[in-house]
């Protein structure tokens, strides 16, 4: 449905609905630190950004030039490569998974005797991956600081030019 | 936006505990589920919400560019920092269990001021990118526009 609609609106409103719903997806599979990031990014935050990004471009969506053939193609060959990618996961919940017998133990009972706080996402977030986590923040950081760098300085370009023009 | 006074109201009465609970996601989430990035970014959604309800200067009013942006470096630098004063006692960088007498103590130190250091980044950021998108909004867009 997303895909079919021109006018921008609808599609940013959707998109956070479909964020809330995965969100709600999320909590299901017991996953609740990642379900309140993407409520409050995804369906929040983002939502904002993409209307605030719609008032200053134009809410209707150009009709593409061009044939369509191309992307239709490269499109359903990384569908397909992505379907046959997850074919080889581990079934969902599954104790034998990778993930879960590699270092997974070793946080479960690291988290107990060297770090002694209950949340075994925090103590593996803030703790034993805290270089990711210094990353990341680094990468939100560097995010923020182009958006700043980009879009700081007062109005857009445009409507400086037609000043001058009707001066 | 002056005449939507249900919104008015509704936006008052849900920024304070939507700021409440940011702070305890923030600093419960040792043992809760939660920690600095949530945390920062609710926190970030309660002034977002009061800047498209009271408009972009109540917003700068009460969170001016210039402080928010020394927030986002304050709290990378608060990482760091970390990061560098377990070097400063003898270990690694980013080793806490040095950071207090007691290894369990130093860790959950090093990991309450790391996830407030990603709070505070995280949610200076989020206003700053909001900020700088509504400073562009060249006109007050009217209701029939959406």
């Amino acid at each position: 449905m997303i895909i079919r609609i021109q006018n921008l609106f609808p599609v940013v409103m959707l998109s956070g609905a479909f964020s809330l719903l995965s969100a709600a997806l999320f909590v299901s599979m017991d996953a609740v630190d990642v379900a309140f990031t993407e409520a409050a990014v995804g369906a929040g935050i983002a939502t904002v950004l993409y209307l605030s990004a719609i008032s200053l471009t134009g809410a209707i969506e150009k009709p593409p030039s061009g044939s369509r053939a191309i992307p239709l193609l490269v499109m359903t060959g990384l569908a397909a490569m992505l379907l046959y990618g997850t074919a080889d996961m581990p079934a969902y919940g599954d104790a034998n998974a990778p993930a879960h017998i590699h270092l997974m133990p070793e946080y479960i009972t690291g988290t107990r005797t060297q770090i002694g706080i209950p949340n075994i996402v925090s103590s593996i977030l803030a703790s034993y991956r805290g270089f990711d986590t210094l990353g990341e923040t680094g990468v939100i950081f560097t995010a923020g600081a182009g958006v700043l760098l980009l879009l700081r300085r007062g109005r857009p370009r445009r409507e400086l030019a037609n000043q001058g023009g009707n001066e | 936006m002056k005449h939507h006074l249900i919104l008015l109201m509704a936006a008052k009465l849900m920024i304070p505990p939507i700021l409440l609970f940011a702070l305890y996601v923030q600093f419960h989430g040792d043992y809760g589920p939660g920690g600095g990035f949530q945390a920062g970014v609710i926190f970030a959604s309660a002034f977002i919400l009061y800047g498209l309800v009271f408009g972009l200067d109540e917003l700068r009013r009460v969170a001016p560019l210039s402080a928010v942006t020394k927030l986002m470096a304050a709290g990378w630098g608060l990482y760091i920092g970390v990061g560098y004063a377990g070097v400063a006692t003898g270990g690694m960088f980013l080793d806490y269990g040095r950071l207090s007498s007691d290894p369990i103590a130093g860790q959950h130190t090093g990991i309450f001021l790391v996830e407030l250091g990603v709070g505070m980044a995280v949610a200076s950021t989020m206003l700053a990118i909001y900020q700088c998108f509504a400073a562009h909004q060249s006109r007050e867009l009217t209701d029939d526009e959406w």
